[in-house]
């Protein structure tokens, strides 16, 4: 069975057909062609598919397409204001908290989820939060310097 | 800032990374592309009867269902293996055909049997629902220690036993005879558990092929895109490589897992030259966990004998590995010369013997995982160290100083093949007990006490052979291929640099740290240099990226290319500055005659070489053309190194333990590794941390369990299999001594794999440390909350 969905995706607005059974990952990655939003896993633990629904970080796969009518959702591709990187992807850039990269558009979207709801984490409230974020390159050291990089940088401004 | 060698430049690459552009197998498609869904085998070990496709042909979007049947008609090889052995009785290895769809026997839980080509990835999984396999189940065997037993269920015909070889090294009469003399015997018998890789990037293909050319394209997730097209072209699927072309986009994450030619990948590239298509398959992770090659699962028992003083005497290690249920392409080499050539440590130990068993179960096969070998032989020797240790009575820091090999021993020839080459394990470990504070443990774990908990230290010197390999040396024991690498430096008319290397990054970072390695051997800015991998069409033969090679191996090439850039650069300019090649200096990217103010740019240079007015071309009157140069400025180098590197370290794990819960958790983890020159400390410390994590997974948290009944990778999924998550690791102390290589121009040792194979003894010394008190000696991996439980309880008893 074939539904419609009406959603804006990074500030666009798009009507999408699609089956039922359709997550909001494959809606973004397959119909919208957005794959910088990931799937590592089909059990929703590994976090790679993190984006915002309704400013809210939420991993695609654990939502409907259909779920998602009406909604307002952003992905790593609209993170950035044009060239100017947000200060997420800054800190993850300046402090090596990525490898292969394949973690880091659902770590950067959890992080700054994180920072909206706690501008100045502790590093155990920085990790308790990654826990539905799995990286299997970097053993987080260098990701939890990022977001302590990225909230001492904030704080400043 | 400096972007040289030695610098801490960002990543070139992030860019991309950062903003959702990464371009990952996954993220392309092919116009008009069919997609792949795998049957797969529900049954250990099981006869295949008929195998009843028209439900699934007749289904919706299906194009076309394949089985075994047409695998054996189209005459397609089996999955080669890349390494053989030669067992102790001089026979070789057992090494039974792996076809790429069964024939008419399963043999683990995952076994591909058909495959189903849909127009859509639903169509295809739906489809392969309704392929009916009739199975009649034979009993399997599925935990290593049972393979080897009188009775067990035979996974081959032609390897009675299970046994696929028998193979020894070292001395066994010097060894026992260290023994008769011993002052003190330590025995240790340990279980290395069976690991799934899990980068976290499932792996994925497509195949095209195109009927007007016969040209076949792979996309895949590969680590060695060039060997996945020899071994699939010239074994499997008798494709020529000059029309087979492999790419490898943007990997996430490889850990050994994505260097081998899958039998998916083979059935796509067959399908699709069959049926002259192209045709996509992503795994999930379910599939992912049955299917890519497990790392470790050994059984082991050991002995160390040690005189009066603590010096080690002799040891005797006798192991059986588990290689599944096919042997994988590296499966061979993984408990034989990876592993039992590391015996030594860093220690002195003069009579070595090992003695190993590699056994067929109905399991997913085995292959080189992080470490790879490393990590079991460190864990084996680290662990009856530091029982020895607790054994005698001798500090655990000061019995590894009594035995180790001294600076002025270098070069220093192991009872077990190695010559190591370099290292000041003294000054290393040094470094480390600073780095721990060591002197202020004690008070630590009084002041653990006092607020109800166990605090334990435990320490681990790990030693590897990375920069595989020697191709002669490698030859002699077995591998049947090269190990060299290759690299082109092309300079571009207008002065910017594109380097093609045969090496592949997954996470590693070579854009950058290969950019530097440029930028500082040719003078040129690194934001001019671009390093191009994984395509076999673009860049010349190269066995890519594993066993922590790319810099030593791959780095090296490059350095080599750019000696011969040089060199050519050289003559141009002496031609232009008229002057003598001999008199021409190389000094910050110019060439400038010796004594003189005359110069010119290596951009200049590359410039005059393409645009050849004023140049020494060949005339064709050899009397003139001694000095002849052709156009251009583009070199190749290929590398093949005298020696493997020895990358060593010393790292040391506090942990603290709830005597109540038994969960553990490492409250400080110091690793100082000598790693020889480092490039970028960035990245090695991004690559020691990560290396870290996955040997903290194994100690704590990682096991392939599998039901012994029925076959079932029961931790099957990442519900079910614990990674480590943020919450469960520490911030890594990290720290270094560079003694350089002297096998290789950048003096550099592999760092990609040192933190696994260093961090896994680390934290179990520590557990048990923590344990003294309650009598245990010993504790099986993973430590889970309810594994030390449990010892705490039994210790007590
Ligand atoms: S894909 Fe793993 S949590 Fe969504
Ligand atoms: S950077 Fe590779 S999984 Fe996180």
């Amino acid at each position: 069975m074939a539904v419609t969905v009406n959603l804006t995706v990074n500030g666009a607005q798009h009507t999408v057909e699609c089956e039922e059974r359709t997550l909001l990952v494959q809606l973004l990655r397959e119909h919208l062609g957005l794959t910088g939003t990931h799937v590592g896993c089909d059990t929703s633990q590994c976090g790679a598919c993190v984006v915002h629904v309704d400013g809210e970080s939420l991993k695609s796969c654990t939502m409907l397409a259909a779920q998602a009518e009406g909604a307002n959702i952003t992905t790593i591709e609209g993170l950035a204001n044009g060239d100017e990187l947000h200060p997420m992807q800054q800190a993850f850039h300046e402090n090596h908290g990525l490898q292969c990269g394949f973690c880091t558009p659902g770590m950067i979207m959890s992080s700054v989820d994180l920072l909206k709801n706690n501008p100045t984490p502790s590093e155990q409230e920085i990790r308790h939060w990654l826990e539905g974020n799995i990286c299997r390159c970097t053993g987080y050291h260098n990701i939890v310097k990022s977001i302590q990089a990225c909230a001492d940088k904030m704080k400043a401004a | 800032m400096t972007t040289g060698i030695g610098a801490r430049v960002l990543r070139k690459e992030d860019r991309r990374f950062i903003t959702g552009n990464g371009n990952y197998v996954d993220d392309i498609n092919v116009n008009g592309q069919y997609y792949a869904a795998f049957v797969r085998s529900p049954h250990p070990h099981a006869e295949i009867g008929s195998v009843d496709i028209a439900g699934a042909k007749a289904s919706d979007g299906v194009i076309e269902v394949l089985t075994g049947a047409e695998v054996a008609a189209d005459e397609i090889g089996g999955l080669p293996v890349g390494w053989g052995i030669t067992q102790t009785n001089g026979e070789p290895m057992v090494e039974p055909a792996w076809p790429i769809l069964a024939q008419g026997r399963v043999r683990f839980v995952g076994d591909a049997v058909a495959v189903v080509i849909a127009k859509s990835i639903d169509a295809a999984r739906d489809a392969a629902e309704m392929v009916n396999v009739s199975y009649t189940p034979i009993p399997a065997v599925i935990a290593t220690e049972d393979a080897p037993k009188d009775g067990a269920p035979q996974v081959w015909d032609e390897a009675p036993g299970n046994t696929s070889f028998d193979w020894e090294i070292g001395d066994k009469a010097a060894a026992d005879q260290a023994f008769e003399g011993a002052h003190h015997v330590t025995k240790l018998e340990l279980v290395n558990q069976r690991l799934v890789p899990n980068a976290m990037e499932p792996r994925a293909a497509i195949a095209e092929f195109n009927s007007v050319s016969g040209d076949l394209t792979l996309h895949a997730t590969a680590q060695a895109p060039h060997a996945i097209r020899l071994l699939l072209g010239a074994f499997v699927l008798q494709q020529p490589e000059h029309k087979f072309r492999v790419i490898s986009p943007d990997v996430g994450g490889g850990f050994g897992s994505k260097i081998y030619p899958y039998a998916e990948y083979a059935v796509l590239c067959w399908a699709a030259r069959r049926m002259g298509c192209a045709i996509k398959w992503t795994a999930d992770r379910s599939e992912s966990f049955i299917t890519d090659a497990h790392g470790r699962d050994h059984v082991s028992e050991a002995e160390l004998a040690l005189d009066a003083d603590g010096k080690f005497l002799g040891l005797r290690v006798n192991t059986v590995a588990n290689m599944g249920a096919y042997l994988s392409a590296f499966g061979p080499l993984v408990p034989t010369f990876l592993y039992a050539t590391l015996f030594a440590g860093q220690y002195t130990t003069p009579a070595i013997y090992a003695h190993v068993k590699a056994v067929f179960t109905n399991t997913t096969p085995v292959d080189a995982y992080r470490g790879a070998g490393r990590p079991e032989a460190t864990f084996l020797l680290e662990r009856i160290v530091e029982k020895a240790a607790k054994e005698t009575g001798i500090d655990p820091a000061d019995i590894r100083r009594r035995n180790f090999i001294q600076p002025d021993q270098f070069p220093y020839a192991t009872p077990v093949a190695l010559t190591y080459d370099s290292g000041e394990y003294g000054a290393t470990l040094d470094k480390a007990l600073a780095l721990a504070d060591y002197t202020g443990f004690a008070a630590r774990r009084d002041q653990s006490k006092t607020s109800g908990k166990l605090r334990g230290i435990g320490f681990s010197l790990p030693i590897e052979a990375t920069g595989a390999a020697p191709s002669a040396i490698a030859g002699q024991l077995g591998a049947r291929a090269g190990l060299y690498e290759s690299a082109e430096v092309r300079f571009n008319p207008t002065g910017s640099v594109t380097v093609f290397s045969g090496s592949h990054s997954h996470g590693q970072g070579h854009a950058t740290t290969f950019a530097q390695v440029v930028s500082d051997q040719l003078g040129v800015p690194i934001e001019n240099v671009e390093v191009v991998q994984g395509d076999t069409s673009n860049s010349q033969f190269g066995m890519g990226t594993y066993g922590s090679r790319s810099l030593s191996v791959g780095g090296s090439a490059i350095v080599r290319a750019c000696d011969k850039i040089l060199a050519k650069g050289r003559k141009i300019a002496a031609h232009i500055l008229e002057a003598s090649a001999d008199d021409i200096e190389f000094v910050d990217g110019n060439f400038q005659v010796k004594g003189t103010d005359k110069a010119m740019n290596i951009a200049e240079v590359a410039f005059a070489a393409y645009v050849p007015h004023n140049y020494p071309l060949p005339t064709g009157d050899p009397a003139q053309d001694e000095n002849a140069l052709e156009p251009g400025l583009n070199e190749q180098a290929f590398f093949d190194p005298l020696n493997f590197n020895f990358p060593n370290g010393a790292y040391i794990c506090e942990v603290e333990i709830d005597p109540d819960t038994g969960v553990v958790q490492i409250v400080d983890f110091s690793a100082v590794d000598d790693v020889g020159n480092i490039i970028n400390p960035m990245i090695v410390e991004g690559q020691v941390h990560g290396g870290i994590a996955q040997g903290v997974g194994q100690a704590l948290y990682e096991g392939a369990v599998y039901d012994k009944e029925t076959g079932q990778l029961l931790s099957g999924s990442m519900m079910d299999y614990t990674l480590p998550r943020a919450d469960n690791l520490p911030m890594i102390k990290t720290g270094t001594t560079e003694t350089p290589c002297p096998f290789n121009p950048l003096g550099v040792k592999g760092c990609g794999e040192i933190g696994t194979i260093g961090a896994t003894p680390a934290v179990i010394n520590a557990i048990i440390d923590a344990l003294g008190d309650y009598g245990v000696t010993d504790i099986s991996m993973p430590a889970t909350p309810e594994v030390v439980w449990r010892a705490m309880q039994e210790g007590r008893a």
